[in-house]
């Protein structure tokens, strides 16, 4: 593997960033005041790792690249997000259940890379994990609300979760750079995060009356840069004045 | 109120370690952890708060202005709560 | 309790204004004062709300990630000083949603300045260093304001404002000191939102038919010429200094009175923006009406929530 951490980076941060970006959508048409403050927190939160990480990956890389650059200057077979992440805001209901199924899993996650051999990914996950325990706290309960709420809600939120299911499944998606860094430590003890996730979405799924999908099909490819064909309209916004004003300083 | 609209709470914020929650408005909420979350976003977006109280407005209940010298009157007249009923010695310091 | 006659109430009032006392939201107040102030502190929550429209409109397409950030904070900072100020309007009486019905349908109004568009990234400098600058100028004379809730509103808005200008000036500078094509953008902001910054302090004195009675009561504490002047006299040296020109060809320094004379404002456009006839009216209320539209199975949702577990609770306890 030419250089797994930065293809590791790349895939933690384009999370983050495309993530940060769907949510920052909403800022202004959130439902109640209330909720679009709370929505434009989670993307602030999101676009700060996304920042840290790529100034990182940057150094990483050794040629130079910014996070700017690395945000913001890549094609779309470059970006190494989960499709989870790309799927569109829809209604409240899709991007609460969006938030809940990777927040189920960026909380466990962060919880190990604590630990990480590498201390800069040591740091951003202690700090990144402060952050994102609110933000399942706020997605979980936002599930129960909705789940366990009236018959429209029940039934939007429990289609949200058939939907998003198969694009949940690509999270524990694995290969030559995880086995990696597993080796070397800088992803410690990894084999008990899909118990942990299963453990998370089956409570609040429970609570929130809602059935788990018997879909059992993986939609992969975002960590492989294969998208849907909504990054393309993501990166054509996220780009915009990078392309049309290039080399220029904002 | 109509139905679909949230439940006023009223919203109090510790700033730091030592001094009371002190009132800072109000929001609107459908139950408590909300109202404590949301409390959360709206009044301390800049790290304003370190402990968050939040009240059902309904629940608070105020004294009357137009009432308000038959209670804090007989109050007044108790000197002895107040500290400057107390002399203290010249030189004395920090009391 | 003791009778009181209305006169009586009413120069008790007066004489509590008049002596800096603040008025709060159990006192006597004149009706006047009250439908007074919940019209304008509504109408300036609706324009915080409104307001975050045209900037939200870059966020997804910020130049980097930096100013990014610091424009999604900043409009969710609107979105935070819109609650505080409905916050002190319901401690009036009115209820939230019920102004936020008026503001949907035209009853209510709000800052004409955000029925313009923002056609470009320099649009954000020049709302954050024009607008917000007006808005600061207009928004520390309330925080003396004569009712309670709506000065401490104020205090919070003001303290948390001060970063939004600075952000926007720090925007405008970048550009006037880059590219020729930069330079361009900026001056070019610069001439969109100039005279529609000056109107937002309101038409003349002499046409402003509340400002006597609100400077009275002490809600009001200049009028709004003065503060028109003020906004006038602060900016043109700041534009001067990063090299950007004022579009107005009549602007010119009174050695004399210390002030800049400033061109005629085209208060034809001020009025017709107003009524309904600026270039967003209709796309910033359709999509405010449309957020709450959308939202309204969400709250239906967390109240029918909240009732389920009182009654759960309500069960386990007997």
């Amino acid at each position: 593997m030419e250089n797994a951490l930065f293809e590791y980076l790349l895939r933690l941060g384009d999370d983050s960033l495309i993530l940060g970006h769907r949510l920052s959508e909403w800022c202004g048409h959130g439902p109640v005041l209330e909720e679009d403050i709370a929505l434009t927190n989670l993307s602030l939160d999101l676009i700060g790792q996304a920042t840290s990480i790529f100034d990182y990956a940057g150094k990483v890389e050794g040629k130079g690249r910014s996070e700017d650059d690395l945000a913001f200057l890549r094609f779309d077979k470059d970006y190494r997000n989960l499709l989870l992440v790309e799927r569109p805001n829809v209604d409240f209901g899709v991007t609460i259940m969006r938030q809940f199924l990777f927040d189920a899993y960026r909380k466990p996650l962060f919880e190990r890379l604590v630990h990480s051999s590498d201390e800069m990914i040591a740091a951003i996950a202690a700090k990144s994990l402060k952050e994102t325990k609110y933000h399942l706290r706020h997605s979980s309960e936002w599930v129960i609300r909705l789940g366990d709420g009236t018959e429209e809600s029940h039934n939007r939120i429990q289609d949200a979760l058939n939907e998003l299911w198969k694009y949940a499944a690509e999270i524990f998606y694995e290969d030559a750079v995880d086995a990696e860094l597993k080796a070397n430590g800088v992803l410690p003890d990894m084999d008990s995060l899909k118990s942990d996730w299963d453990t998370i979405v089956h409570a609040v799924l429970e609570e929130a009356t809602l059935t788990i999908p018997d879909n059992n099909w993986k939609q992969e490819g975002g960590r492989k840069g294969l998208h849907t064909e909504h990054l393309g309209f993501i990166l054509a916004e996220l780009q915009y004045m990078q392309r049309a004003y290039p080399n220029m300083e904002w | 109120m109509t139905n679909n609209e949230w439940p006023l709470w009223e919203v109090f914020i510790r700033s730091k370690q030592g001094l009371s929650h002190k009132h800072v408005g109000s929001l609107r909420a459908a139950d408590e952890k909300m109202a404590i979350e949301n409390a959360r976003d709206v009044y301390t977006r800049r790290s304003e708060g370190i402990s968050i109280w939040v009240v059902a407005s309904a629940n608070v209940f105020a004294s009357n202005p137009d009432e308000a010298d038959s209670l804090y009157e007989p109050a007044n007249s108790k000197v002895y709560r107040h500290p400057t009923f107390y002399d203290v010695p010249d030189g004395i310091e920090h009391m | 309790m003791k009778e009181f006659n209305i006169d009586e109430l009413n120069r008790k009032f007066q004489e509590k204004i008049d002596n800096d006392i603040k008025i709060e939201p159990k006192d006597w107040m004149p009706d006047d004062y009250r439908q007074t102030l919940i019209r304008q502190i509504s109408q300036h929550a609706h324009s915080e709300v409104v307001g975050m429209l045209p900037e939200g409109n870059w966020i997804t397409r910020a130049p980097n990630l930096r100013r990014k950030a610091v424009l999604l904070a900043k409009v969710q900072d609107e979105a935070g000083h819109g609650l505080y100020l409905y916050s002190a309007v319901e401690t009036l009486g009115a209820d939230r949603e019920q102004t936020i019905d008026d503001l949907h349908s035209g009853k209510a109004k709000y800052s004409s300045i955000f029925n313009y568009p923002t056609l470009t990234w320099a649009d954000m400098g020049a709302v954050g260093w024009l607008v917000d600058g007006a808005a600061i100028m207009n928004q520390v004379p309330l925080c003396r304001c004569s009712y309670g809730p709506y000065a401490r509103a104020m205090v919070r808005v003001c303290k948390e404002e001060s970063f939004h200008q600075r952000q926007g000036f720090e925007i405008m500078m970048k550009l006037a000191a880059g590219t020729p094509e930069q330079k361009a953008m900026a001056q070019d902001a610069l001439n969109r939102f100039w005279w529609p910054a000056l109107m937002m302090f309101g038409p003349n004195d002499a046409e402003s038919k509340h400002t006597q009675q609100s400077m009275d009561w002490k809600i009001k504490r200049h009028t709004n010429d003065e503060l028109r002047q003020q906004m006038v006299d602060i900016t043109v040296p700041q534009a001067e200094m990063i090299g950007l020109t004022i579009p107005d060809p009549d602007l010119k320094w009174n050695e004399e009175t210390g002030h800049y004379e400033y061109g005629e404002i085209d208060w034809d456009e001020f009025w017709q923006v107003v009524k309904g006839n600026g270039p967003c009216n209709k796309d910033r209320i359709d999509a405010r009406r449309k957020a709450k539209e959308d939202g309204l199975w969400v709250r239906q949702a967390a109240n029918a929530h909240a009732e389920k577990r009182r009654a759960r609770n309500a069960k386990k306890a007997s």
